[in-house]
Parts: structure tokens; sequence; C-alpha cells
């Protein structure tokens, strides 16, 4: 019989857990790339693209493996689309390097690649640190950003799934 | 030459002063506990239960012995009240008693009184909270026609429960719909503040990245009614109970000893001034540092302290209970004489 001045401390039952669950792929994999940094055009009209390719288990996405060129004004479109359309904090993006888009520079700019390779892991950090946020997976804008071929302007916007109340 | 500071009293009292010293009867074995002054500090207080009589002596010695102390009586008081911080000048007295020592007249000697309050009712706990106060305290005092004189004396009391009778679990299954579910237990809704929480946290579903969870003690205090209510949060206690990701199917285990922290019992609308209120705060955080939390309220109590008699002992009585037989005296004298050296 226990003491009932000393108390009982030993753990809850639980229920086994099943081998292919502890053993098998995890149910968050999420992992988006931001590389291959193109520059398209000539003179005063370039740019610089990035392919975002977007790899998941997550049955929010439709697809499981995607990819898709994406420049950094869409960034900055779909940190807009977030903040207004949703509750959640969107993380910053790096800078706009408004400086170096200014004429007489000794280097290349907004082209010259130590600063695109800077961009280009802030962009990475940027898509992957919002694609994890359950509140940002339901929201159109997201899905359209990393699964849909371009981009449509006029899209409208909405939530992909009905979270309850509070979340 | 170096002035020494003269002691301001001796230097401009022409008349006669006094001091007065409260002492309780049971002093050499009444048990002291230690309590929190308002400025942080710990310092220790006599302990007194509800319906405890309060005994002892006032003793007034007179500074200038020779000279009589003229006063317009003597009296001691039990005072029980309740002082928000926010509203300093007014004191809700919820237990006042008085005792008269003496009548108006003149003191020509030193002179030791004797109170007694009978059966005093201590209703709450002593407090000392971030907002709000709660203190018993005995004053002794000479009147007088300029300047009484007086003397307080705090004491410090504890209310005391027993095991409650019910005392479900708490069981719960929260999330986020398609992302993050998990089933929480604890093994009790109602502890004493010496107890252990036994709890598990079960994940059903985790699409999300976690790398950490821990489980928190937030104490809660509540001040003022209606439109001015305050709540003033603390977390008292951060304990981890998880570092690293969980899948499906796993199950965290949770022992969180509760006498290892500062907590008071549960105290639910105090007079009609405050109320003081525990929970526990699961909380869980991914790898974006994105917090996902779940707060739950528990009742604390505190369990008198009981003589623990040791196994042997208890062994030792249990069988002479049974066997009544003088070896099972012999193995009960030799228990007892185990005790006592211990």
């Amino acid at each position: 019989m226990s003491d009932p001045t000393v108390a009982d401390t030993r753990r809850l039952n639980s229920k086994p857990q099943d081998l292919t669950d502890a053993y098998g792929p995890p149910s968050n994999f999420l992992e988006i790339d931001v590389y291959d940094p193109q520059t398209i055009g000539v003179g005063r009209n370039r740019f610089t693209t990035y392919e975002v390719r977007m790899r998941t288990n997550l049955p929010i996405f439709k697809l499981k493996d995607s990819v898709v060129r994406r420049r950094y004004s869409d960034f900055e479109w779909l940190k807009n689309e977030l903040e207004r359309d949703s509750k959640i904090v969107v993380p910053p993006l790096p800078g706009k390097a408004l400086k170096r888009q200014l004429p007489f520079r000794g280097d290349e700019g907004i082209f010259e690649e130590s600063f695109i390779e800077e961009r280009r892991v802030g962009l990475e950090q940027f898509i992957n640190r919002l694609a994890g946020h359950p509140l940002a997976q339901n929201e159109r804008c997201l899905h359209m950003f990393l699964q849909d071929e371009s981009i449509d302007r006029n899209y409208i916007p909405g939530k992909v799934r009905n979270l309850p109340k509070g979340t | 030459l170096h002035l020494h500071t003269l002691p301001v009293m001796s230097f401009f009292s022409f008349g006669q002063s006094a001091e007065i010293d409260i002492v309780l009867n049971d002093a050499e074995t009444r048990k002291k506990a230690e309590h929190k002054t308002e400025d942080g500090k710990k310092d220790k207080y006599f302990l007194l239960y509800d319906g405890e009589t309060v005994s002892g002596k006032v003793n007034v010695t007179l500074k200038n012995p020779g000279k009589r102390l003229e006063h317009q009586g003597i009296k001691i008081e039990f005072i029980g009240q309740i002082e928000l911080y926010y509203d300093r000048g007014n004191h809700h007295e919820f237990v006042s008693l008085v005792k008269d020592l003496a009548r108006p007249g003149e003191l020509t000697q030193s002179q030791t009184f004797d109170f007694e309050f009978i059966h005093v009712e201590k209703p709450y706990e002593s407090y000392t909270g971030q907002n709000v106060k709660l203190r018993y305290f005995l004053r002794a005092t000479i009147s007088r026609r300029l300047n009484d004189i007086s003397k307080e004396m705090d004491i410090v009391v504890h209310t005391l429960s027993t095991y409650p009778e019910l005392n479900s679990s708490i069981k719960m299954e929260v999330g986020i719909e398609d992302c993050l579910h998990i089933e929480f237990e604890y093994n009790k809704s109602k502890y004493h503040l010496k107890d252990v929480i036994v709890g598990k946290i079960y994940f059903l579903l985790v699409r999300l990245k976690i790398r950490h969870m821990e489980i928190d003690i937030v104490k809660r205090e509540t001040t003022g009614t209606g439109p001015n209510v305050y709540h003033e949060n603390d977390t008292i206690a951060k304990y981890e109970i998880m570092d690293g990701a969980p899948v499906r199917g796993e199950s965290i285990p949770i022992r969180l000893f509760l006498a290892g922290y500062e907590m008071t019992p549960t105290m639910k609308d105090i007079n009609k001034k405050y109320s003081v209120r525990y929970y526990l705060n699961l909380v869980l955080i991914d790898e974006e540092e994105r917090r996902y939390f779940k707060q739950q309220e528990i009742t604390l109590w505190r369990k008198g302290d009981i003589v623990r008699k040791s196994m042997s002992h208890q062994a030792a009585i249990a069988s002479q209970r049974f066997e009544g037989s003088s070896s099972a005296e012999k193995a009960l004298a030799q228990a007892q004489a185990k005790e006592q050296e211990q």
C-alpha cells in the first residue's frame, strides 16, 4: 500500500507508438530552395529572377514538388498581400537596395554577384519562414506564389481552408 | 574632536516616553513561517491558524525610570486588513478586535499587561502581492494627549485544506486544424503546494516543425472590480519537457515538483477585493520561434504539516496492533529509540 504522504510520481499510461510512425518520414516535411539567379533583359530593363523549388508532404499544398521563377517584386507582392489579408507578422524581406539602383556606381549595382547572393539567401529565409506558418498556408496568394507558373495580380484573394476562430 | 549625532528623542523630549513590546505566550513553541515583505525581502513571523486563541503579554518599559507616564488608556488590537496599493489610504479591515489593558491614568513604573483573544477568526491567508496585501497584526497603543505610542507585531496566517473529495484529471485535445493536434493530460486539477504534477502530452498530428516544448506556471493576481479590474500575470516557473522534434504517436511525460516554487494557495475573490489564481501554460515552439500555447487553470491548496513517523515505526505500530505480543512491543521500542536518535 502506498504511503499517502509521498506523492505518486509514476508516469501516466500511454499507447505504445506505431513503428511506422516512429521510423517513417515525418509529416512536416517542407523545404524551399531559392537558387539559380538569372539576369534577364538589357540595359535599364534588366531584372534578376530566381528559381523557387518547393518539396513537401503537407497535404495543404496541391503539388508535392514544384518549381517556379520569381523576381524580387514578386516576393514584395506576396508580403503585401499577407500583411493586408492575414493577421500574421510577416518576416522581413532582404533590403530593396535603392542606393544600388542609382547611376554612376563603380560596380554592377543590383546585378553585382555578391549582392545577388546576399539577396538570394535572404529570400530563401523569408519564404521558408513564411511557408511554415499555419495561417500563411491558408492564404491563396502563398499557394499561387509557390505553385502557379505565373502570378495573376488580378486574382481574388481568399482562404484555402476554414480554420476555427481564434487560431 | 568628532561630534556624535545625538538621538533626537532623548534630546527633545522633556516628558516621559515608553517602549512597547508584544510577546506571545507560546513564543517558545510556536512555529514561524517565512513571508515576503512588500520590498521583496523575506522575514519570519509567528504562524497562526483560523480559530486559534491569540494570547500574550504587552510589556511597557518606561524610558526614564522615576518619571511618570500619563496616558489616556492602553489597549491592544488584533487586526486583519486588506490594503490595495493603488488606494493606500483605505485599509479594509475584515477582522478588528480590541482589548482594553488599562483605563486612563498614569504609569509610575514599567508594567506588563496580559491579553487574550479567544478563538479568533482568521478567514484568509496572509498575502503580499504585486498590487495588494493582506496582513494580520497585533497593535498595542498607549493613548496620549499629543501623540500616541504604539507598536505593531505582524503575524502570518495560513489557511489549510485537506485532500479534496473530487479531484478529476484534466484531459483535452487541442491544436490547429490540419497542422498540430495534441492531447494533454494532467493527473489532477487540484494540487497541494508540495505536490507533483504528473502528466503527458500525446502527439496526434505533427505537420509543424516543433523544436521545443515547455510547461510554465503562471500566477495571475486580479484586483479591483467591474470596469477597474486589473490582472497582473507573473510566470513563476518555466520547465522544459521536450527538446527536439516529436512525431505522431509520441508521448512526452511531465513530472513537475511544485515544492521548488514559491506559490500560495488559490485565492478566489477574497473579501470581494482580489483573487490569486494559477495556470499551467503548455508552450510549443517551432523552428521559426513561433509559439503555440494552451493555458489551463489548476487549483492550489495548502496541506497541513503532519508529524511523519518513520516507516519502521509505522510498521512496528501496525504489527503490535495485529499481534499484541512482546516481540512486537520490543520492535516498537527499538523503532522509537532509533527515531529519537535521528
